[in-house]
Order: structure tokens, then C-alpha cells, then sequence
């Protein structure tokens, strides 16, 4: 039996339990004590009526002020308890949300929209906030100012009170109807914003081909048709919502004519003296409000309610990549404070007869190759051969099949991800690097090197390459590299990447293609002074340049996700395959370069 | 996106921002004064209710006066039904102004966009442009649906009731708005605060978005470096902040309703404690006395109401001021005798035009790009009805010579002639109806096969579409879509395989008939079927044409009349195949790779 959403509510409201309920307590009060102030009115009118002293009369103001004073207190630490415990679940909330999408393996983020899941973790997560706290807070609120002001009425005159009561539920029902409809018509409205956006982004991206055919009016049409067609769907809205606060005044107005019309006359009649028809009229007026807030408070459940189910979605996505529950020595995501000096992993690697899918496509197919540790071997082949999935396997950044990946003869999927990925030094294709200093972003796998030892991170600068730019930067290290990077050139990002993966020191290095953007002379620099973090250590190069593979004690190439050829460069060039001709056409591109 | 720059606030008010937004409402002067006035009214009717019952009270209850109570009663609902149709129809009229204005809005911007020129597109991202299509204008509206505007309104609703309360009886009505200043003071301070603190929220929630969105497009770089823990904790740091500053704005809103609440019991007290004085003096009736009374309750909800609508008010602005940015971005490359003709909506009849030569002359181009040069110093001609290959590795600058001549950017030395005329001094429609661009990456619009060969141009009829299509045997594909020519294209062409769309935008060039062609020949391979096809088609496009073309596979030049060869931004050789060949430069090198590259699978892409 599944749990329902709303269940899966409780736990993050139980922590707020003393907030609410002492928020509750607030809520009760203000309403009762402002209930008094229609009798108030209603002694100092029937007072004056007979004749009183000026005392007395100061005696009312007095209790008016007073129960202003007191009751605006009681509301103001309603809404500042309520709303605060509000803010505190959803941090609470985006807390865990955040924690879950940490947990979630590469695939899920190539399946799913970034803007997508952001959407979720702000929108929808300010929805469920609405719902917990605002809507929770008005819905108590009309509560108990209802039964309030009802039970005070029906004791001022009961009949008057069916009779003048009878337009108020329609309020509510109004408001709900109204919400309904709004809310509908309001989807239509965003479908068409939507539709227009698409307009607009089509020939945006388009423009050379609009410009180049002549087509700028043709679009502007094209434009005219959508931005039309979103202001006649607003107009259905705007007719809902212009109808909608007339409506609400229309309504309650029906009641106080009611209450003024038979009211008076019970009046006339000697039934009730006139404060307590004047008493009775400012009850009326303080329902309003509640009524309105009440078929509002209903819609807020509504959305809040939809987009939590759209957060569970996501929360309740099980993480395809974790550390499986054989794992071996399983430690918890730590706060990686010490680089892993003491790794257990020497680094042989071996892929033993891998075949790799993603869904029904076939990325890999049988591939079988083992490299001993500290030994080095390089990947060739064209796009879409597998060669980036083949090195994501080693830490499981996606999940190999058992049986398949192994390190120092462990399958990868027994030992936990920590441990692994600690003994893995990754440099990605397209390096990712974060709006950070550039220490920062160098020191990313052991955060505590920043302040330890700073002379690690520019002795893998050094490695890297990187340092001489990093002399011309204005602020050196602490110079930030900007959102992704962006005030980096290509090249200097790679090489960022590689300091960022060779400071963790690690048993096992993978570069994916980690050079493309650098020139061939550096290219040459880095690899030399690679070598040398290289001797005790495993790697994996990718890369399609013959200068960077050539010296790899093995070579593999990789067409359409099969092993094609495997050997070392002598004997791969006599072998005169795919590797030979790669071979000739860079040297020919060099000579081409050099004219 | 472009989370940052979309939260910064501006100022509130700016005068120079208002004047202008104001200037949108002229053409609904008409709308505007009769809102105004619908407006009015219904402030005046919104006021009789309280006199209503003080009436009620001194006129009749107090005489016992059924019939004039029941006068009174009948009044008021006339009063209900009038107030209605009043507030609705003011309401729809702002709303509905509201929208014809953010639909002129709109159409000026993209108006605007279809005219600014390619730089401005590699300035400016895309999604940041539809933001000011989009949610920009819809902010500014924000003004005329969340009640700002109506607010205003209720400035009116605040002067009746103080002349109201002073013609019932001026002392009294002295002695309420004693408390006015004691109101402004709270609602000053409320602003304030508020105003400082929504910018402390908005700057953490921008903070949150930035950390998600750079977080999420990074995770698996988060993941392999085991950052997880450390993340998180910074993370829940930027989070408690947004949290934090949240609950500070939360105090202020706290204080503010019963702030405003105990102002309105203090006016309520004097008036009791005043009033009830008058009455026991028997300067005042009890009737007036309870007028007042409700009076004083509606007397706080408009300046309240200004206060809360304060941050749409700031939002609307700082839109505003993005959206005028983009507006009075000038147009960089426009056709020389100005505006209305390039852009005038005679459609152009293909093939039915007196048609010019053709004569391309190249004469000293250079081109920089952002300080960064491109092209250097580039002489060469064709001569109408030749074909002229261009080849050349990456970067050498090949693109760009297309993007020159159909002006997308302008030359920054030397000149570009088209039949001896400068292209600059041409109609800007006039020079790009000369060519067909077939680029390498087809760009297809949402809509149908159809319409997508002939793009918007209506003189394109149904039987030359057909006779493009088939002419590039883009037929028999089409053919076999459920619905033909009339299947949809789905967004980007997503449904079609490369080499189907690269049929269809052959098709698309043949029917818009262009005096010269211009290929951008697409790298990415299709099936050997499909290739022969793409082949043949070719032909078909370039017979009688002339023709230029950016070859990367040097196969499909050979036959040309002419090969210009461009390396570093510089053309280094031209000739016939036959002739570079012989001269054993860099076009030989090039032809050697490609017949290299030809037979292996692997190089294919570098």
C-alpha cells in the first residue's frame, strides 16, 4: 500500500509541530478578542441613545484601543510564527530535494530538462510552501472567526442571522467556481505563452535563414497570429477575472442590504436596539474577508498539492548508481577532508567481455582488455565509437553490467562509489568547471587542500601547465573563473581539469579526450610532466592526435562500439588498419598547418 | 538562463521609464478616459452604502418609518447593482488595455528583433531575447491585473470619503484625519523596509537558482569528485540565508496589518470618544455617528493597498527599462533609402522579376570580428551563371565570406559589388532575393512540409512547391508522410532524418528561384541512398545558376568552373581542379587528406 502525498507531508510539518501549534494558539486568540469589538460598538451606541457620561465614553475608546493592541499582537505573532515555520520547511525540503538530485546517476540528467527539475526545486516548491503555510494559516483563520462571529450573531438575533447569512456561502462557492475556471482558463493561457514563446525562439534561432529568404514579414505574421491568439485566450481570462471581485462585492453586499433592510426592521419592532444592529452589521463585515480567503485557501491546496506530487516524482526516484548492499567496506559520503594517500587500490583494470545499452541501443559490444597497474593505455576512435561511455563505466557514472568492469580484480559494481570514485582521477570531455576561484576549483575533490597545503594545488598547475597563465591572471589563484568557466579559454579550462584531477592524487587517471583544445607544443609539455605523476599510476588517455598515444604501453581502437584493433603503435602502424591510416592523415594535416 | 540580470531591481519610479510607458496608452485615449470616469463612478457608489445606513438610522429607524426604510433598501440595491456594473466594467476596460497594450509591446520588440542585425544574435542569447518578448512584457501588465492601476483608483475612492466626512461634519472629520500622519508614517516604514529586505530575497533566491542550475548541469563533475557532502553544505548555507532573509521580511509584513488595524482603532476611538460627545451635545446624530464609523474602516485599504503592490510596481520598472533597452538598440545594417521598403509585405514573385546578371566582385575585403581579423584583404569575382567551389580547413573563413555577401555583417574594409554596385547602397531585400542559402545545418519552422518550402511567401502556390520538391526528388519522401505535403514539421525538424531535410531545403531554395545559389555543404553523412539523391539534386539546384559553393568533401567540386582556396583568413590559390592540382599547394595537401580520409572510418570527423 503506497503513502499517500499528503502523508508524506507529515514529517517535514512534525518538525515545525511546536511552531504550528503555538501559531494555532495565536491564530485562536485574535479572532475571539476582536469579536468583542462589534459589542463594544454596541453598548457605546445604545449608551448614547439613552444619554451617558463622557467617562463611559472613554471607557469604550479605552477597550477599543486595548483589544487593537492585544489582538494585533496575537495576529502579528500568528503570522510571524505560521509563515516563519513555513520558510523553515521549505528549506527543509529544498534541503532533501537538493540532497536526492546529488544521489541521482548521470542518466537521470541527461533524461530530464535542467530547467525542468529547477522549476521543481523553486515553483513548485514555493507552491507547496503556500499550501503548508499561508493556506494552512487563512483556512484556520476563517475557521474560527466564523464559528466566532456566527455564535455571537445567532446570540444577537438568530433569525437575522439565517436570513442575512444565506448570500455567504455563495462567497465561497463563488471564489471556488471562479478559481476553478480562472485556473483552467489561466492553463490555456500559459499553453499559448508557450506556443508564442516557441514562435518567437523558432525564429530567433532561425534568423539567418529568415534574413537570407526574405522572410522578416512573413514572420512578423507569423508572430501577429500567436500574440493574437494569446490575447483573445486572455480575454476569456480577463472577463473571468474582471467578473470576479464585482461578483464578491455584489454578493456580500446582497447580505448587509439583508441585514440593513431586516434588520432595521426588527429595530423598528423593538427586537434589537440599534447597537446591536450597528454590532451586527460589523460582524457581517468581519466574515467577508474569511469567506473570500476560504474558496482562495482552497486553490492554494490545490496547486500545492499538484506540485508536490510533481517534487515526490523526483524524490522518489530510486538512484540507479549506489553502493550496492554487498559492497564492500561501506563508508558514508564523507567530507573528503585528506586526500586518500593511504588508497588500498593499486589500479589494474579489466574489462572482461562488456556489452553496454543504453534502453535497446547497443553502445558497446564485447569489449575485453586489461591493463596492469601503473601501466598506460590509450583509446582511438570516431565519434559515437563508445569511447567516452567505455571510460564513464570505470566510475560508474553509469552501472556496467556484474561481471564486467573490475578493479584490481573487485567487480566496480562491489565496491562503494566513495572508494571508487576517490581512486579514479577523471578528466571529462568537456571540462565542467564551477563559478569558483580557480583554487577552488582545483582543489573540487579535496576542498581542504585550499587551506592545508596551497602548494599542492599549484604543484598540479605546475603538472597541468596551467601556472604560467596563471601568473598573467589578476588575482592569481584566487582569480574566479566566471559560470562555467567562461572567462577561461578552451584550453586553459582543460588544463584546469587536469590539475583538478591530478591533485587527488589518484591511483588511476582517465583523460577523455582532455587535450583537443590545447596546441600540439603544450600538448607535448603537459604529457611529459604527465608521465612523470603517470610512472605509479594506471591511465586511460582518449584522444584522437597519434602524438598523444603514441607512447601508451597499449592501444586500443574502438569503431561503432567494437574492440577493432589492440596492440602497441609499431605494431598497429605494420599492421596497416585504421590506425595506420589515422597515422598518415595527421601527418599530412601537420605539413598542411606548417604551409 | 539568465537567472542574475533578471533579478536586479532598479528604482521604484522613474519618471523617465513612466513617461514613456504612458505613451502606450495613446491610442486608447478613448478606453483610458471612459475607464477613468467608469473608475469615479463606481468610487462615488462604493461610498453611499455607510450614508446609506446613517440615514437609515436617523431618518426612519429612529421614527419608526417602514416605508422610507423600505425607499432606503431599494436604493441600496440599485446602489449594489450599479457598483457591479461599474467595477466590472472598469476592471475588463483596464485589464483589456492592459493587453492590447502588451500585445502592441510585443509586436514593436519583435518588430524590432527581425530588424536588428546577426552581431546583435551572437551578443545576445536567445532565451535572454524571448525573456523580453515574454516574461518582460507580462510584468509590465502585472500593473494592470494585480491592481496597481485600480489601486490608483482607490486614491479616488480615499478623496471622496474625505470630502464625504467633511461635509457631514468637518470637526469630526479634522479630528479622524488626525490619524493620517501616524498611517503614512507605518506605511513609509513598511516600504522601506520591505523594499530593502525584497532585495535581500530576491538576491538569495537569484543565488539559489544560479547554485541549482550550475550544480545540476555539473553534477556528474560533482559526483566523481566526491563533492557531494561539501556541496550540500553550501547548499543548506545559501538556503538558511534565503530562509533567513525571508523571516526578516516576515516581521514586517507581521507588524504592518495590525499596525495599520490599531491606527484604524485609534480613529475609531476618537470618533467614539469625539463623536459621542457631539451626539450627547446633540451637535451630531447617531446616524452620522455610525457613517463615520464605516467611513473610517474603508478609509485605510487604499493606502495599504499602494504599499503592498509596491514590489509589482518596482518589477514593472526594471522590465520596462530592459524592454526600452532593446528597443533603442540601432540598427546596424539597414538598406539605404530606409526602412518601410525593407520590410514592406509585397510578397516577392519568384521568377517573375526583371532579373539582375549576378556579377560578384570581391574587391579588398577585409573583416574583423570583435577586434579579431577573419578575413584579409580578399579580391576575387564570379561571373554570372559560373560555379565557384570554396575549400579550405576550419577557421580559414569560409562562412564567412557567405555571411558578408548576403550582408549579415558589413565588410570593415574594402567593398562588395553586385553588378558594379556596392552592396551597401542596395535594398537590403532586394540584395538577399538575389541568392538561395542552402547552410549546413537546416533550420525548419514548426508547421507543414509545405510551408516550409515556401516559408511565408504566399506567391509560392501549391504547384511550384510541388514542382520544387519533386524536382529535388524531395517528392518521395513527402509522399510517403501521412498527410504529404500537409504532414507537420515538428519543432526543429525533429521527425526527419538529416538527409530528408536537407531535401527539403534544396526544394525550399529551387522555389524561391534565387539568381544565385549558395551552398553550405552539409559534413554529416547519410546513407549512400540518400547521398546519391542529395547528389542529383544538386545538379538540378545548380543547372543555370551561378553557383557558390563551401565544399567539405572536395568530391563535390571537382567539376566546378573555379576553386578558391582560403587558409588563415587569406585566399591562397584559385584555379580549376586540374590546375591546383598542379601546383602542389595546399590544395593538393587537402585533396590528399580527403582521398586519405576517404578510406578510413575513424578520421571522418576531424
Amino acid at each position: 500500500m503506497k503513502v499517500t502525498p499528503v502523508r508524506r507531508l507529515l514529517p517535514y510539518m512534525s518538525r515545525y509541530r511546536r511552531e504550528f501549534l503555538l501559531g494555532f494558539a495565536c491564530l485562536v486568540i485574535s479572532p475571539a478578542l476582536f469579536a468583542v469589538v462589534p459589542r463594544v460598538l454596541q453598548f457605546a451606541i445604545d449608551d448614547l441613545s439613552r444619554g451617558v457620561t463622557r467617562a463611559k465614553l472613554a471607557e469604550y475608546s479605552g477597550l477599543l484601543l486595548l483589544i487593537a493592541a492585544v489582538g494585533g499582537y496575537f495576529r502579528y505573532q500568528m503570522r510571524r510564527i505560521i509563515i516563519s515555520a513555513s520558510r523553515g520547511f521549505e528549506y527543509d525540503l529544498r534541503n532533501d530535494f537538493f540532497a536526492h538530485l546529488e544521489r541521482l546517476p548521470l542518466a537521470y540528467f541527461q533524461a530530464n530538462r535542467t530547467g525542468d527539475l529547477m522549476s521543481r526545486a523553486t515553483n513548485d516548491l514555493s507552491a507547496v510552501r503556500m499550501m503548508v503555510g499561508p493556506a494552512v494559516m487563512y483556512l484556520a483563520n476563517t475557521v474560527v472567526t466564523a464559528v466566532v462571529s456566527l455564535s455571537l450573531m445567532f446570540a444577537l438575533d438568530p433569525r437575522l442571522t439565517l436570513i442575512a447569512l444565506i448570500p455567504l456561502p455563495l462567497v465561497s462557492i463563488a471564489v471556488r467556481l471562479f478559481g476553478t475556471a480562472i485556473h483552467k482558463t489561466f492553463e490555456q493561457v500559459q499553453e499559448r505563452l508557450a506556443a508564442m514563446s516557441a514562435v518567437v525562439q523558432e525564429s530567433l534561432t532561425g534568423v539567418r535563414v529568415v534574413r537570407a529568404y526574405g522572410q522578416e514579414s512573413a514572420e512578423i505574421e507569423r508572430f501577429r497570429a500567436s500574440n493574437e491568439d494569446y490575447l483573445s485566450h486572455n480575454r476569456r481570462l480577463t472577463r473571468l477575472q474582471g467578473a470576479f471581485f464585482p461578483t464578491m462585492s455584489m454578493l456580500l453586499g446582497v447580505s448587509a442590504l439583508l441585514a440593513l433592510w431586516l434588520g432595521s426592521r426588527r429595530v423598528v419592532s423593538g427586537r434589537i436596539t440599534v447597537g446591536q444592529f450597528v454590532a451586527f452589521n460589523a460582524y457581517l463585515a468581519q466574515l467577508a474577508w474569511p469567506m473570500i480567503a476560504f474558496g482562495w485557501v482552497t486553490n492554494l491546496m490545490e496547486r500545492g498539492m499538484a506540485s508536490w506530487k510533481r517534487m515526490l516524482e523526483v524524490m522518489d526516484t530510486e538512484p540507479s548508481v549506489k553502493d550496492e548492499p554487498g559492497a564492500l567496506s561501506p563508508e558514508p559520503l564523507a567530507l573528503s577532508l585528506a586526500p586518500l594517500t593511504q588508497s588500498p587500490t593499486r589500479g589494474a583494470i579489466e574489462f572482461r567481455d562488456l556489452t553496454f545499452a543504453f534502453g535497446e541501443q547497443v553502445v558497446l559490444s564485447h569489449v575485453s582488455f586489461a591493463i596492469p597497474a601503473g601501466e598506460t593505455l590509450a583509446i582511438v576512435g570516431g565519434t559515437g565509437s563508445g569511447k567516452t561511455t567505455l571510460v564513464n563505466l570505470l566510475p560508474r557514472l553509469h552501472n556496467p553490467p556484474r561481471g564486467t568492469v573490475f578493479i584490481d580484480g573487485r567487480d566496480v559494481r562491489d565496491i562503494p562509489l566513495a572508494e571508487l570514485r576517490a581512486a579514479i582521477g577523471f578528466v571529462p570531455q568537456e571540462p565542467f568547471l564551477f563559478s569558483d576561484t580557480l583554487a577552488d576549483n582545483i582543489a573540487f575533490g579535496v576542498p581542504a587542500l585550499k587551506v592545508r597545503r596551497p602548494l599542492a594545488i599549484s604543484a598540479a598547475a605546475e603538472i597541468a601547465q596551467l601556472d604560467k597563465d596563471v601568473a598573467d591572471f589578476p588575482n592569481g589563484y584566487d582569480t574566479m573563473v566566471g559560470e562555467r568557466g567562461i572567462t577561461l579559454s578552451g584550453g586553459q579550462k582543460q588544463r584546469a581539469a587536469i590539475a583538478r584531477a591530478v591533485v587527488i592524487d589518484p591511483r588511476i587517471l582517465v583523460l577523455d579526450d582532455a587535450l583537443s583544445a590545447v596546441d600540439t607544443y603544450t600538448e607535448e609539455e603537459i604529457l611529459a610532466r604527465l608521465r612523470g605523476v603517470m610512472r605509479e599510476r594506471t591511465s586511460i588517455i582518449i584522444s584522437h592526435r597519434i602524438s598523444t598515444v603514441r607512447d601508451a604501453d597499449q592501444i586500443i581502437v574502438l569503431d561503432n562500439g567494437r574492440l577493432v584493433e589492440h596492440g602497441k603503435h609499431q605494431e598497429l602502424i605494420v599492421r596497416g588498419g585504421v590506425y595506420a591510416e589515422l597515422y598518415k592523415k595527421q601527418l599530412l594535416e601537420e605539413e598542411l598547418a606548417a604551409s | 538562463m539568465s537567472f542574475h540580470e533578471e533579478e536586479v531591481l532598479g528604482k521604484a519610479y522613474d519618471a523617465r521609464l513612466m513617461r514613456r510607458l504612458l505613451g502606450y496608452l495613446r491610442p486608447y485615449r478613448l478606453w483610458v478616459a471612459v475607464a477613468l470616469l467608469a473608475l469615479m463612478a463606481d468610487a462615488l457608489l462604493q461610498l453611499t452604502p455607510p450614508y446609506l445606513v446613517g440615514i437609515a438610522i436617523d431618518r426612519y429607524i429612529s421614527v419608526k418609518d417602514l416605508n422610507g426604510l423600505r425607499g432606503i433598501a431599494a436604493l441600496y440595491l440599485a446602489v449594489l447593482v450599479g457598483a457591479f456594473s461599474l467595477e466590472y466594467a472598469q476592471t475588463y476596460m483596464m485589464q483589456m488595455m492592459g493587453q492590447r497594450i502588451m500585445f502592441d509591446m510585443r509586436m514593436q520588440i519583435y518588430r524590432h528583433l527581425q530588424r536588428l542585425d546577426l552581431a546583435f544574435y551572437d551578443r545576445n542569447p536567445v532565451g535572454r531575447l524571448m525573456t523580453r518578448v515574454t516574461t518582460d512584457v507580462d510584468v509590465i501588465n502585472d500593473l494592470f491585473t494585480s491592481g496597481v492601476v485600480a489601486a490608483f483608483g482607490d486614491m479616488f475612492m480615499l478623496a471622496g470619503i474625505m470630502g464625504r466626512l467633511l461635509w457631514m461634519d468637518w470637526r469630526l472629520a479634522l479630528i479622524t484625519f488626525s490619524v493620517l500622519p501616524l498611517i503614512v508614517g507605518v506605511a513609509q516604514w513598511f516600504r522601506r523596509n520591505v523594499r530593502d529586505s525584497y532585495r535581500k530575497v530576491r538576491t538569495w533566491i537569484a543565488r539559489i537558482n544560479a547554485f541549482l542550475n550550475e550544480h545540476i548541469n555539473g553534477m556528474p563533475t560533482v559526483q566523481l569528485f566526491r563533492r557531494e557532502a561539501f556541496n550540500f553544505a553550501r547548499f543548506d548555507d545559501i538556503n538558511a540565508r534565503h530562509r533567513d532573509a525571508n523571516v526578516d521580511q516576515i516581521f514586517y509584513y507581521a507588524v504592518f496589518y495590525p499596525a495599520i488595524e490599531f491606527v484604524s482603532a485609534i480613529a475609531s476611538a476618537l470618533i467614539i470618544w469625539y463623536g459621542g460627545g457631539f451626539v450627547l451635545r446633540g451637535s451630531l446624530t447617531l446616524g452620522s455617528l455610525v457613517a463615520f464609523l464605516l467611513y473610517s474602516g474603508r478609509f485605510f485599504r487604499p493606502i495599504s493597498d499602494m504599499s503592498e503592490k509596491f514590489n509589482t510596481l518596482q518589477a514593472a520598472m526594471a522590465s520596462s527599462e530592459r524592454i526600452f533597452q532593446l528597443l533603442d538598440t540601432p540598427v546596424a545594417i539597414q538598406s539605404p533609402n530606409l526602412e518601410p521598403r525593407a520590410l514592406s509585405l509585397e510578397p516577392r514573385v519568384p521568377g517573375r522579376e526583371p532579373r539582375a546578371p549576378g556579377h560578384i566582385v570581391f574587391d579588398d575585403v577585409s573583416f574583423a570580428y570583435a577586434a579579431e581579423p577573419v578575413l584579409r584583404n580578399v579580391s576575387f569575382d564570379v561571373r554570372p551563371g559560373e560555379r565557384v567551389g570554396i575549400v579550405g580547413a576550419t577557421g580559414a573563413g569560409k562562412s564567412t565570406l557567405i555571411s558578408l555577401l548576403l550582408r549579415f555583417y558589413d565588410v570593415t574594409g574594402g567593398r562588395i559589388l553586385i553588378d558594379g554596385i556596392d552592396s551597401r547602397r542596395m535594398d537590403l531585400r532586394e540584395l538577399r532575393s538575389l541568392f538561395g542559402l542552402v547552410l549546413q545545418d537546416v533550420h525548419l519552422f514548426s508547421g507543414t512540409i509545405a510551408g516550409n518550402i515556401r516559408l511565408g511567401n504566399e506567391a509560392i502556390d501549391d504547384a511550384r512547391v510541388l514542382q520544387a520538391a519533386r524536382a529535388v526528388h524531395a517528392d518521395q519522401f513527402i509522399e510517403k508522410l501521412p498527410g504529404g505535403y500537409g504532414a507537420p514539421v515538428a519543432e526543429r525538424g525533429a521527425t526527419l532524418s538529416v538527409g530528408q531535410k536537407q531535401l527539403l531545403s534544396f526544394a525550399r531554395a529551387l522555389a524561391f528561384d534565387p539568381r544565385v545559389l549558395i551552398l553550405d555543404e552539409a559534413t554529416s553523412s547519410v546513407d549512400t541512398e540518400t547521398e546519391l539523391l542529395i547528389r542529383d539534386a544538386l545538379r538540378v539546384l545548380m543547372a543555370g545558376r551561378t553557383t557558390l559553393a563551401i565544399a567539405h568533401r572536395l568530391s563535390t567540386i571537382q567539376d566546378m568552373d573555379k576553386i578558391l582556396v582560403f587558409h588563415k583568413g587569406k585566399l591562397r590559390e584559385a584555379g580549376s581542379h586540374q590546375e591546383l592540382l598542379g601546383l602542389r599547394g595546399i590544395y593538393y595537401k587537402l585533396f590528399q587528406l580527403q582521398y586519405k580520409a576517404a578510406n578510413s572510418p575513424v578520421g571522418a570527423n576531424r
